[in-house]
């Protein structure tokens, strides 16, 4: 485990794309620890390579130079099987796609992961019923993903990504696919599971889904530009943007 | 310097501006008589978190300058086992004034120019990084939408205060991404100058 507390730690990453003229940066010299039940948000034009370092901090893609602890395992060395193993035991995925399997009804696919992490069939069933209970979906569990909303299947995707109860949840553009009322949906999700204390990192252009962050990381060209705390201010203050003070 | 960067939000909080007050009062008696405590409470209810802001006293002050404007009359009305209370009425002119009110499409005015031209300003006078001012200026709304999120999503579905608060919400994404643009352009200034 890592001296402090970060539950990922991200040294000067890097990912090229292409070579020699045609050799594309999108990742630059990234650093970044995240504390355990800390809520990150990752903004910035297209193409500024937020999505490609979420891939980066997912072990979905490997960097091309730096290295990345997650969950206190050291990730560059690890081979492809392992690296598998790892994502399915400390992470949880949500995209913008929802990428869910269609042939499955709600419940099988949060319970498949539990399943190929090893849980038994009753332990995956249990945990499944309960995540989508607590998405709100306690009554769409026999659904399939062309029966449901795209803002349910996105509380789907989310009740998935939590059933092996990963260190970490990472999201790229949640919200990218929604329209108003399921993006309100998505956003009670995240604050919720951000006061139970899961470790998130999001990935947005959506400010809304940025603001329910503790930490604002702003990424132009690859770089981390620009890093922020976001306190949020008191009612009061929240008068001054209603335009009634004076 | 740090004067120049001071955020609206952190001056100090006076009160609701009172024009506003005044015509909101006027329209609630337009239909029946009331009292301060009653109007007191339908504001409340209309703003919802955002009340908090409301002077306790507010309400009786603007009454009693009502009626020295002769937009109001009142009368006290004894009560049983409690205190005497004042029973407020729109006069005619009170009523002329809540109907020019209610005609006005005035708006409150966003403040999209003086920050722009703070950002020209910076750049030209080479005071400051302009992208450094829209960060940190972006910052400050996030925390503010961050609030006002918090706030709309812990109010009950159709409360009317929850309506309030959308609107809060929405101006400041409008706000951001119009910042976003800013930050894109004085970014690409930088790398052409």
């Amino acid at each position: 485990m890592n001296s402090n507390s970060s539950v990922l730690s991200a040294r000067e990453l890097v990912k090229d794309y292409g070579s020699g003229a045609a050799l594309v940066r999108a990742v630059r010299d990234v650093t970044l620890d995240v504390a355990s039940g800390e809520s990150v948000a990752i903004v910035g034009p297209s193409g500024c390579g937020k999505s490609t370092l979420l891939y980066l901090l997912g072990g979905l893609e490997r960097p091309t130079a730096g290295t990345l602890q997650l969950a206190g395992v050291q990730l560059e060395r690890l081979p492809e099987a392992g690296l598998a193993r790892l994502r399915r035991h400390a992470l949880g995925f949500v995209f913008q796609a929802f990428h869910l399997v269609d042939e499955l009804t709600a419940l099988e696919n949060v319970e498949l992961p539990a399943l190929l992490a090893g849980a038994s069939p009753h332990n995956a069933r249990v945990r499944a019923v309960e995540l989508l209970a607590r998405v709100g979906l306690a009554d769409r569990v026999g659904h399939l993903p062309s029966a449901l909303s795209g803002g349910q299947r996105q509380r789907v995707a989310i009740a998935r990504a939590l059933v092996n109860e990963p260190a970490v949840v990472l999201a790229d553009e949640p919200t990218g696919n929604l329209d108003g009322a399921a993006t309100t949906d998505v956003l009670r999700l995240f604050e919720q599971l951000h006061a139970d204390g899961q470790t998130l990192v999001v990935v947005t252009h959506d400010e809304r889904i940025a603001a329910t962050a503790d930490r604002l990381i702003t990424m132009r060209d690859g770089e981390f530009m620009d890093e922020a705390r976001l306190t949020g201010g008191s009612a009061r203050s929240l008068g001054a943007m209603t335009g009634l003070e004076g | 310097m740090a004067k120049l960067l001071e955020l609206p939000s952190r001056e100090p909080l006076h009160g609701y501006q009172l024009r506003v007050v005044q015509e909101v009062l006027l329209a609630l008696l337009a239909r029946d008589a009331s009292h301060g405590y009653e109007l007191r409470a339908r504001l409340t209810l209309a703003l919802g978190p955002l009340a908090v802001a409301l002077n306790e006293g507010q309400v009786y002050v603007t009454l009693g300058r009502l009626e020295k404007s002769g937009l109001v009359s009142s009368r006290r009305v004894g009560q049983v086992d409690r205190r005497d209370r004042r029973v407020y009425e729109l006069t005619p002119a009170g009523r002329e004034r809540v109907v020019a009110w209610l005609e006005d499409t005035s708006w409150p005015k966003p403040a999209p120019a003086e920050f722009h031209l703070k950002l020209v300003a910076a750049a030209t006078a080479g005071l400051a990084d302009p992208v450094g001012i829209v960060d940190r200026q972006r910052h400050e709304l996030l925390s503010g939408l961050r609030e006002a999120q918090r706030a709309a999503l812990a109010e009950a579905e159709g409360s009317v205060a929850g309506l309030l608060l959308e609107g809060v919400v929405l101006r400041l994404q409008a706000d951001l991404r119009w910042l976003e643009a800013c930050a894109g352009y004085w970014s690409q200034a930088r790398g052409r100058s």
